[in-house]
């Protein structure tokens, strides 16, 4: 089992949907959130995932594709 | 032995001891270094720092080291005086602290020393990052320095002429095929694999340490005093926040009187996150893709961009985003005017001061540095078109006749 620690950043039109639980059904993902903030216009969560490699990997590609902004909870690590 | 006392939360408070982590357990939220500051200021002195090396190392009691640091002979940069660039602003007194006379020509020096140094203490043999340039040519040197292995990872589309400063010092150089997204989030499952020291990520809280030391240096500099106003470039918007804790760390030990510095942080317009959320109002510095020519700052999800945003607020700062072609002057201005070829982020940081004098932001008479954090030579190529010199046959006569009235 791994673990990964990721951010969650929602456009607006995205808020009233239901994605972080849909993730864990489709997906043998256990979703845990750390810190969150959502307004009617904005949001982010911070939240931790684990389960299978590749099941995670798959769970992200569908969150991306929703149109969710995935990233490292670190931030960006590339630096100049 | 150094005065740390452990790592804790920034957000929540937890305490964790020291070891290569950065994250908090509960919160996931970034964790940094803290100090016994009573003890430390017990035994610190100006007299006992100014007697230390010429080098960034003269601060080692403020730093989070145990054993014998990796040096390259960083740090103690010029505080450069600059009256014709400050006569062109409207300032009287402007100083350009120059960190492009580092080992690795930026400011990156500061942190990666601290960060290698701690990589050694941890007993890691390999220290790995995630860099377009500057960055990882300090973390190939320093591994060099240190006897250490280097595994950099650089995304594909980094121009060939930037590789060469980070090859020279034969580290393993990896190009990753994909964004930098897809760098990022390869190195967040790397670190999870492999023991390795990984720069910006398990040893970022120590990594972070070593920007205090060019708030400490600027402070001495001055002959013991904070400025009135700082400027300087945000990428992550880590070295900003460490500028200003070096400066406090300083009052709060009674070696500088109470620092009242406003504190500016500049970005490029096409990566500008933390600007966008400093002119919003908001508290959250929302993502971006960053489009700019300023490559060595342009992060479009600043790790402290929270954190920068608090700083420019709180010391009554503020933000400001420069456009390409004013950088690209803000570059051709400090070059022309004090000697100095910066590299991007220092055109960002002098066409920021600008914007920033002209509309009365910053006052004449303030005492102001501007921080150039990286030196122009590795990303020439932006400002190349100024090359158009004059070709002359070598007679006396061919020279007069090109050349004409303008000798």
């Amino acid at each position: 089992m791994a673990k990964r620690q990721v951010m969650f950043t929602f456009p607006q039109e995205l808020i009233k949907e239901p994605i972080i639980y849909t993730l864990s059904h489709q997906f043998k993902v256990v979703t845990n959130i750390r810190r969150a903030d959502i307004s009617e216009d904005k949001g982010w969560v911070v939240l931790e995932l684990e389960g299978e490699d590749e099941e995670i990997e798959r769970g992200i590609s569908w969150v991306i594709g929703k149109g969710v902004r995935v990233d490292p909870v670190t931030g960006d690590i590339v630096e100049g | 032995m150094s005065y740390t006392r452990a790592l804790r939360c920034r957000k929540c408070g937890q305490e964790y001891p020291v070891q290569p982590l950065n994250l908090c357990d509960f919160c996931l939220s970034p964790l940094e270094v803290s100090y016994d500051y009573k003890a430390m200021a017990r035994v610190l002195s100006r007299e006992k720092l100014a007697e230390g090396p010429l080098s960034m190392w003269r601060y080692r009691d403020m730093l989070p080291v145990e054993g014998k640091e990796v040096d390259i002979g960083t740090g103690f940069t010029p505080l450069v005086k600059a009256d014709r660039l400050g006569e062109e602003l409207g300032l009287d007194e402007l100083y350009i602290k120059n960190d492009c006379l580092n080992p690795t020509y930026s400011f990156k020096d500061r942190p990666v020393s601290v960060a290698v140094t701690k990589a050694q203490e941890f007993g890691f043999d390999t220290i790995a990052c995630a860099s377009t340039g500057n960055l990882a040519a300090s973390v190939a040197a320093h591994a060099a320095k240190a006897n250490m292995k280097a595994c950099v990872f650089v995304p594909s589309g980094v121009e060939p002429g930037k590789l060469v400063g980070i090859a020279i010092y034969n580290p393993i150089l990896v190009t990753v095929d994909g964004s930098y997204d897809d760098v990022n989030r390869l190195c967040a499952r790397l670190v999870e694999r492999y023991n390795w020291g990984f720069i910006n990520i398990n040893l970022r809280p120590y990594y972070a340490e070593g920007s205090k030391t060019l708030g400490y240096e600027v402070a001495e500099q001055l002959g013991w005093r904070a400025p009135d106003c700082v400027v300087a470039p945000a990428a992550s918007g880590l070295s900003f926040t460490r500028i200003w804790q070096g400066l406090n760390e300083l009052s709060m030990l009674g070696l500088i009187e109470l620092v009242n510095t406003h504190m500016y942080l500049t970005q490029a317009a096409g990566s500008s996150p933390i600007v966008n959320a400093f002119e919003a109002g908001s508290l959250h510095v929302h993502p971006v893709e960053p489009d700019t020519i300023a490559k060595s700052i342009a992060i479009g999800n600043p790790a402290d961009g929270y954190y920068a945003l608090r700083v420019a607020r709180q010391s009554g700062g503020g933000a400001c985003a420069v456009t390409d072609e004013e950088l690209i002057a803000g570059m051709k201005l400090l070059a022309q005017t004090e000697g100095i070829f910066a590299e991007a982020a220092g055109g960002v940081v002098i066409a920021g001061l600008k914007r920033l004098v002209a509309s009365g932001v910053i006052k004449r008479n303030e005492l102001t540095v501007a921080f150039i954090t990286g030196a122009g030579p590795r990303t020439q190529d932006i400002v190349s078109d100024l090359v158009q010199p004059f070709a002359v046959q070598p007679s006396l006569e061919s020279f007069e006749e090109v050349l004409g009235a303008r000798v």
